[in-house]
C-alpha cells in the first residue's frame, strides 16, 4: 500500500440544523446518547410490565382498570413475561451498554474522531428504533403482545392466532422487531469491529485498550457471530407463519380442534438457532458490564488493574466458550445425555474466567486506596450480583439438577442476577462514571448512593427468596399458583418479592430524577473530575465534535496506570510521554 | 457529516500504528510527537484499510447467516417422518451457475486492469460482470418459473421450501452486488477511493459466487 504525507487538518464542521445535529447524527457520540435514551425508554416500560407481574402474582383476582375484563388472563399475563424479557434483553441490556456507552466511549478511548462507518452507524440506531416501535406497536394491534416468551419458542410462536391471543399480528410484529434488531446490531457489531481494529491511536496497542474496549470488541464479535443466526431463524419461522412452510412445525398437530396444515418440521431446530444466538447474548449484555466494572474499579481503588493481561484474555475466552453451551438451555428438550454431559462441562468450564475475572477484581482492590463513590458502588455491587448470580448457573450446569430446577424460579433468579441485574449494575456504574464526560456536569453524590443502597438491597430481597421458591417447587410462566397447595405455601415469599419490587422499582425514580436535575443543574465537571487515565479524561466534557478538537492524542503507556511508585501525581494519562511523565515525579 | 476538504486519492499510512506497534510507548512515537499528529486517519477521514476491514467482517455475518440455514438444511432433512421431497432441480442452474462463475473472473480481470491504470479495460470488463451478475439473477427468477411451472412451490415440501429460501437470500444479496458494480461504475467515489471501492466490492462478489458454488453443491448432493 502507497502511503503519502499526511498533511491535512482533521476539519470536522459540527451540523448546524437541529436534525441533522440531533436526529439524523452521525456523530457517534449523539448516536450513542440516542441508543442509551432508548433504552432508558425501554427500561421503564420493562419495569412498569415486571411490577404488574409480580402485582398479579400476589393479588391474582385483583381488578385493574387498564386490562379488559377487569381481571388479568393467564394469556395476559403470559404477554407480560414475553414482552417484559423481549424488550428488556434486546433494548435495554443489549442496547445501553453496547449500543450507548460502547458507541459514546470507544471512539473516544482508542483516541479515534469517531466510529470507521457512522453513516452506517446511524443506520443502526435508526434500525433499532424501527424495532423497538414494531415491538412495542404489538401491545397494541388486535390479539395484543405475543405470549410465546422472550425465547419465542415453536410451535406455539409458529401457527398463528389459533394458538392463542398475540399469536396473531402480535407475534408477527414481534418476529419482525426481532429481525430487524438483528440486522441493526449486525451492522453496529461490524462497525465496532472495524473501528477496533483499524482506527486506534499511534501507540494504542491492542494491550493498552482500556479493559471497556476490549469488552465492547469481543462483544461485538459475539453478536456479528450470533445474530446473523437468529435472523436466519426468523426469516423462517415468518415464513411458517405466512407462507405455510414447515421449518419449525411438525405433522399432526391439532390445535383447538383444528388440525394444522403442516409437516415433519422440528421444534427443535428452533430451540438450537435461538439459543445458539441466545446464550451468546448474555455474554453481550454481560461483558461491556465486566469491562466498566474493572475500569470503574481500578480507577476508584486508585490502583492498576491487577493481572490487566488476564482480563483481557478471559473476556475472550469467556466469549469464545460461549458460543459452545447452548445446549445448556435444552437439557429438558431430549437430548442425548451424551450431548448434556459435552455442554455441561463445557458450561462449567466458564466458571475458570469467571473465576480469573473475579479474583482480578478483588486483586484490583486489595490495598487499594477505596473511593466510595457512587459508579464505584455499582461497579461492587456488579461483583457482587455476578458472584451471587453466576455460582447458581454451576448447579444449573448439570443435567440432573437442571431437570428438576429448570422450570422453576430457580433459573428466573439466576439469569436476573447475573444477566439482568448484574449487566443493569454495570450501566448505572457506567452512567455515573461518565455522565460526567458525556453532560459537563456531575451527578448528586447523595442521590447516588441512595440509589444504589435501594437498589442493591432491592435486588437481593427480589432475586433471593426467588431461588427458594424455586427449589421448593415454584414454577415459572405460571400466571396463579395460589389454587394448589404448594403454591399457596410459596405465596408469602411472593409477597415479599413483590413488595421488594416496588420500592426497588420506586428507587429508580431516584434515579431518573438525579439524572435529569443534574443536566441542568449538578456541579460543572471538569475535563478529569475522577482523575482518571484513558483518553476520554484529556478532552472536553462533553468532548467536541471530533472528540479531541483536531489534537489527536498518541498513547504511550497502559490504561491503568495509577500510584506508580516514584510519581507525585497517583494516575499517569495515558497520553503522557516519558518526558512529560518525567515532570510528575 | 464531518465534510473533508482532503483529495479522494489519500491512502492509508500503514506504518505508525496496530497491534504490532509495541515499541511506540517506550521509544517515542515515530508518527511525530503526541499533539502534532492529526488523527488516526490522518485528515479526520477514516483509513482506506477500515473498509476492507469492514467488508472482511461483513462477510462473516453474512456468512453465519448462510450457515444457519444450511445447518436447519441439513437438520431438517434427516429429520424422522421429514416429509422431504426431493425433486430435479431446475438444469438452466447449471447455466446460472456457469455465468456466475464466469463473472468471477471477468471481475478480477477487471481490477487487474484497473490496478494497471488502464480505465478503458477496468470499465469494460466490470460492465462485463455487471451484465452476468443481472444474467445470473434473470437465469435464478427462470428457474423458479420452470419449479412453479411444474407445481414446486414455497410451501409444497421442506425441500423446495430451502430452495426457495437459498435462492432467494443469496438471489438478494446479489442484487446487494450488482447495485454496488453499478454504484462504483457511475458514482465518483468521496469517502473511500475507487482502488478500494473495486476492492471491496471484488472480495464481496467472489464471496457471493463461491456461497453460491457452495448452495448450489448442497442442494445438487444433497438431496
Amino acid at each position: 500500500m502507497s502511503s503519502h504525507a499526511q498533511t491535512g487538518h482533521a476539519v470536522v464542521v459540527e451540523p448546524s440544523g437541529f436534525i441533522r445535529k440531533y436526529i439524523f447524527s452521525i456523530d457517534h457520540k449523539v448516536i450513542g446518547i440516542q441508543y442509551f435514551l432508548l433504552a432508558l425508554t425501554a427500561v421503564c416500560v420493562g419495569i412498569v410490565l415486571s411490577l404488574l407481574m409480580r402485582f398479579h402474582l400476589v393479588y391474582p383476582g385483583a381488578h385493574l382498570p387498564f386490562v379488559s375484563g377487569g381481571i388479568m388472563t393467564p394469556e395476559q399475563y403470559m404477554a407480560l413475561v414475553t414482552m417484559h424479557g423481549t424488550i428488556m434483553v434486546f433494548f435495554v441490556l443489549t442496547t445501553a451498554p453496547q449500543g450507548g456507552f460502547g458507541n459514546y466511549f470507544l471512539p473516544i478511548q482508542i483516541g479515534a474522531p469517531d466510529m470507521a462507518f457512522p453513516r452506517l452507524n446511524m443506520l443502526s440506531f435508526w434500525v433499532t428504533f424501527l424495532a423497538f416501535v414494531a415491538i412495542l406497536a404489538a401491545f397494541v394491534v388486535p390479539g395484543g403482545a405475543p405470549i410465546s416468551g422472550w425465547t419465542g419458542y415453536t410451535p406455539l410462536s409458529g401457527m398463528g392466532e389459533v394458538t392463542g391471543p398475540g399469536e396473531g399480528m402480535g407475534q408477527t410484529l414481534w418476529i419482525v422487531s426481532i429481525s430487524l434488531f438483528c440486522l441493526a446490531s449486525l451492522l453496529g457489531a461490524l462497525n465496532f469491529i472495524a473501528t477496533t481494529i483499524d482506527l486506534r491511536a499511534p501507540g494504542m496497542t491492542l494491550f493498552r485498550m482500556p479493559l471497556t474496549v476490549w469488552g465492547w470488541f469481543v462483544t461485538a464479535i459475539l453478536g456479528l457471530l450470533a445474530f446473523g443466526v437468529l435472523l436466519a431463524g426468523g426469516v423462517l419461522l415468518l415464513l411458517d407463519r405466512s407462507a405455510g412452510t414447515s421449518f419449525f412445525l411438525p405433522a399432526g398437530m391439532v390445535v383447538n380442534d383444528q388440525l394444522q396444515p403442516h409437516s415433519g418440521g422440528s421444534p427443535l431446530l428452533w430451540q438450537h438457532l435461538f439459543w445458539f444466538f441466545g446464550h451468546p447474548e448474555v455474554y453481550i449484555a454481560i461483558l461491556p458490564g465486566m469491562g466498566v466494572a474493572s475500569h470503574v474499579l481500578s480507577t476508584f481503588s486508585r490502583k492498576p488493574v491487577y493481572g490487566y493481561r488476564a482480563m483481557a484474555m478471559a473476556i475472550c475466552a469467556i466469549g469464545f466458550l460461549g458460543f459452545m453451551v447452548w445446549g445448556h438451555h435444552m437439557f429438558l428438550s431430549g437430548m442425548s445425555p451424551y450431548s448434556g454431559f459435552a455442554f455441561s462441562v463445557l458450561t462449567m468450564s466458564i466458571g475458570v474466567p469467571s473465576a480469573i475475572k473475579t479474583f482480578n477484581w478483588i486483586g484490583t482492590l486489595w490495598g487499594g486506596k477505596i473511593q466510595f463513590k457512587s459508579p464505584m458502588l455499582f461497579a461492587l455491587g456488579f461483583v457482587s450480583l455476578f458472584v451471587s448470580g453466576g455460582l447458581s448457573g454451576l448447579f444449573l450446569a448439570q443435567p440432573a439438577v437442571d431437570n428438576m430446577l429448570h422450570g422453576g424460579y430457580y433459573v428466573v433468579a439466576h439469569f436476573h442476577l447475573v444477566m439482568g441485574v448484574a449487566a443493569i449494575f454495570g450501566i448505572f456504574a457506567a452512567t455515573y462514571f461518565w455522565f460526567p464526560k458525556m453532560f459537563g456536569r456531575m451527578m448528586s453524590e447523595p442521590l447516588g448512593k441512595l440509589h444504589f443502597w435501594f437498589t442493591f438491597a432491592g435486588a437481593y430481597c427480589i432475586f433471593m427468596p426467588m431461588h427458594f421458591v424455586g427449589l421448593a417447587g415454584g414454577i415459572r410462566r405460571y400466571a396463579d399458583a395460589t389454587g394448589t397447595n404448594y403454591g399457596a405455601a410459596l405465596q408469602p415469599a411472593h409477597m415479599f418479592m413483590t413488595y421488594a419490587a416496588f420500592i426497588t422499582g420506586a428507587a429508580q425514580l431516584v434515579f431518573l430524577f438525579n439524572f435529569f436535575w443534574s443536566l441542568k443543574h449538578g456541579p460543572v465537571a471538569g475535563k478529569n473530575p475522577w482523575n482518571a487515565t484513558t483518553l476520554e479524561w484529556i478532552t472536553d466534557s462533553p468532548p467536541p465534535i471530533d472528540n479531541f478538537g483536531g489534537h489527536y492524542p498518541s498513547v504511550y503507556r497502559g490504561p491503568y496506570e495509577f500510584s506508580v511508585p516514584g510519581y507525585r501525581q497517583d494516575f499517569i494519562p495515558q497520553n503522557l510521554t516519558p518526558d512529560q511523565a518525567a515532570l510528575l515525579k | 457529516m464531518p465534510s473533508s476538504t482532503v483529495t479522494d486519492e489519500i491512502e492509508l499510512v500503514g506504518t505508525g500504528k496496530g497491534g504490532g506497534g509495541s515499541s511506540f510507548g517506550d521509544d517515542g512515537n515515530s508518527g511525530g510527537g503526541g499533539d502534532e499528529w492529526k488523527g488516526p486517519s490522518g485528515s479526520g477521514r477514516v483509513p482506506q484499510r477500515a473498509y476492507v476491514t469492514g467488508m472482511t467482517i461483513a462477510l462473516g455475518g453474512v456468512l453465519m447467516f448462510f450457515m444457519a440455514l444450511v445447518s436447519a438444511y441439513i437438520v431438517r432433512k434427516d429429520m424422522p417422518n421429514s416429509a422431504w421431497v426431493p425433486f430435479n432441480i431446475p438444469r438452466i442452474l447449471w447455466l446460472n451457475t456457469a455465468i456466475l462463475i464466469a463473472s468471477s473472473f471477468t471481475l478480477a480481470r477487471s481490477r487487474s486492469r484497473f490496478l494497471a491504470d488502464d480505465d478503458a479495460g477496468f470499465r469494460h470488463w466490470w460492465g462485463v460482470t455487471t451484465i452476468l451478475g443481472i444474467f445470473f439473477l434473470i437465469g435464478q427468477v427462470i428457474a423458479w418459473r420452470q419449479l412453479a411451472a411444474a407445481g414446486v412451490f414455497l410451501a409444497t415440501n421442506p425441500a423446495s421450501s430451502f430452495f426457495y429460501v437459498f435462492t432467494a437470500a443469496h438471489g438478494l444479496h446479489l442484487i446487494g452486488g450488482v447495485l454496488a458494480l453499478l454504484y462504483v461504475a457511475f458514482r465518483p467515489t468521496h469517502r473511500l477511493t475507487k482502488g478500494t471501492a473495486t476492492e471491496v466490492v471484488s472480495m464481496y462478489w467472489h464471496f457471493m459466487d463461491g456461497l453460491w458454488v457452495f448452495l448450489f453443491l448442497l442442494l445438487l448432493l444433497g438431496r
